[in-house]
């Protein structure tokens, strides 16, 4: 069960709406799908996402892929703990995970709610 | 594992089993454009026939001649242990050591190569080497772009030309800009590589010693690039670093070397060795293998490949390089080398072939009309210009067994009279006498 209070990209992100500024990290399906997280490469502060255009990267010890903004806007924090221990990613992907907060330039469209993308993560099994 | 090439019964099979009717068929999606017209390979031979043909080639060399030549390649001596050692079998493999289970003994002595060069250049990491000094330094060039995501690359022309042809010739189709500071006599023009910079400069690129023998400090130049965002590169002649100032000591971001001095031989070009060594924050941008020291599940050590995430065989079209394999033999090669100096060793040679050059500079600018081409400090190569052309007096020299050194103007323009003249350990006094006197004798 994924939490409600989230939204939900197809690619396994999520995004935590809260005024105009919007947290995102990637779901508990996408850390167990990648395994063993050893490094997140994140933008800066102040540069600009995309909805639905990649925005860093994440390895684990098997696998590298790509991050895609579920929202767009400006950067305006970025997770510094990732550094020293990405492994929070496994550990808290809904919590101390968490990756970059976004100030939004725009309201993010056609996300998936937290049933919807439930149907997509059990599809990807 | 032998080595079975397949039969026309294994192609038939296993182009059935994929759908293909045909070689040609396999390889249609690549156009007929872009595939090679011919490859340009005579007929197979017979191996009494082969051997004659190469046989015949090997006796067209000229061997014995005393040699002065260095200009990136040096003809150090290499302890015949370090040919005993490297002859064991176990260590003629073309496998990969990714299954690290099955390859502690390979992956162990790829992690104690890294350590030994990291250390010789002062340096945190270093990979498993790469094809040679100048794949290495168009790498050590990639990452700072890569790193800094930025497009322009400070290159100085004491760079060896040989090294700055290949970097123009790789980033030819790159969106990149290679801007080449001219030498002042020999010397690398700092104030002019400063002014070069700018918020566009993904790196600096400077070589020590440089080509024409010069040992330079480049520590300003680096740290004004550092205030720029740019990274320091320098490309070293690794035997000298037990005597010189480290890369890691002038602030440098990536060291590379040519490991050929290292215990190989000169081998008519190859195969060589790629040093690749860098800082820690960069690791993540080193192309090629990596290998780490760590813990299995029961507390023991072993010897893994590392940041595999770096790599064409996950990151697919995102790798760092394409380069996935190194030169693990001359690697190796050059651990037991060094191993068997040990710290000591290799100092000395450097120091032996510093005070030969030394020798062979008051000796040859005591003839009339020869002159040392820089004032700066200089390890065992110098340049020297000559009353007339220098190819001439190579050519003059050759004919009496000595090489004299490299004839410059073949890369640097103006310079038809330069000659740079280098020495290791093994030109003996003697020898610079005599060359001193032929020398005297063609001018």
């Amino acid at each position: 069960m994924f939490p409600t209070d989230l939204l939900y990209t197809p690619s396994h992100e999520w995004a935590k709406i809260e005024g105009d500024t919007a947290t995102v990290g990637i779901t508990s399906f996408a850390q167990e799908q990648l395994g063993d997280i050893t490094f997140v490469d994140l933008p800066a502060v102040g540069a600009t996402v995309t909805q639905g255009k990649e925005f860093g990267s994440i390895e684990s010890v098997k696998a590298a892929s790509e991050l895609y903004s579920p929202v767009s806007g400006e950067v305006v924090e970025v997770n510094a703990d990732l550094d020293g221990a990405p492994e929070l990613v496994n550990q808290e992907p809904f919590a101390g995970g968490w990756m970059i907060k976004v100030k939004l330039s725009a309201k993010p469209e056609g996300l998936l709610d937290a049933a919807a993308y439930e149907e997509t993560a059990k599809s990807c099994h | 594992m032998p080595y079975v090439p397949h039969t026309p019964e294994d192609t038939r099979a296993m182009l059935g089993a994929i759908g293909a009717g045909s070689v040609e068929e396999l390889f249609a999606e690549i156009p007929l454009a872009l595939r090679p017209k011919s490859f340009d390979l005579p007929g197979g031979l017979s191996e009494m026939a082969t051997r004659q043909r190469i046989e015949d080639l090997a006796a067209r060399n000229s061997n014995g001649m005393v040699s002065f030549l260095g200009a990136g390649f040096y003809d150090h001596y290499v302890p015949s242990a370090v040919d005993a050692l490297i002859s064991r079998g176990e260590f003629y493999t073309a496998y990969t050591p990714y299954q690290p289970e099955a390859s502690q003994g390979t992956l162990q002595a790829i992690f104690e190569y890294q350590t030994a060069v990291a250390r010789l250049m002062g340096m945190e990491c270093a990979n498993a080497s790469v094809y040679d000094g100048g794949t290495a330094l168009y790498e050590a060039m990639m990452m700072a772009v890569r790193q800094t995501k930025r497009v322009k690359v400070i290159v100085s022309e004491t760079v060896s030309p040989i090294y700055r042809i290949l970097l123009d010739t790789y980033t030819r189709n790159l969106k990149l800009t290679l801007v080449t500071v001219p030498h002042a006599k020999g010397g690398t023009d700092f104030a002019a590589m400063q002014a070069a910079l700018d918020d566009a400069t993904a790196c600096v690129v400077v070589q020590n010693p440089n080509f024409f023998g010069c040992v330079e400090d480049a520590s300003a130049l680096f740290a004004a690039a550092k205030a720029k965002g740019a990274l320091a590169i320098v490309s070293a002649y690794p035997v000298l670093q037990s005597v010189l100032k480290t890369p890691a000591a002038m602030g440098a971001d990536i060291a590379v070397a040519e490991g050929q001095s290292l215990g190989l031989p000169l081998f008519f070009g190859g195969p060589y060795l790629g040093v690749m060594t860098s800082t820690k924050p960069l690791v993540r941008q080193m192309p090629g293998r990596i290998v780490g020291r760590t813990q299995d599940g029961q507390g023991r050590t072993g010897y893994v490949l590392t940041l595999q995430a770096r790599e064409q065989h996950i990151r697919r079209q995102k790798a760092t390089s394409n380069i996935c394999s190194n030169q693990a033999l001359c690697a190796l090669r050059s651990l037991i080398h060094l191993s068997l100096l040990g710290e000591e060793g290799l100092a000395r040679t450097a120091r032996v072939s510093m005070e030969n050059a030394r020798y062979a500079a008051k000796k040859l600018t005591a003839i009339k009309g020869v002159e040392l081409l820089s004032d700066k400090p200089f390890g065992n190569e110098f340049a020297i210009t000559l009353p007339r052309s220098a190819q001439d007096v190579c050519l003059t020299l050759i004919e009496k067994g000595f090489v004299p050194g490299f004839p410059l103007g073949r890369y640097y323009q103006g310079m038809d009279n330069a000659l740079l003249v280098c020495c290791t350990e093994k030109n003996s006094r003697r020898d610079i006498d005599i060359l001193a006197a032929w020398m005297e004798d063609a001018i």
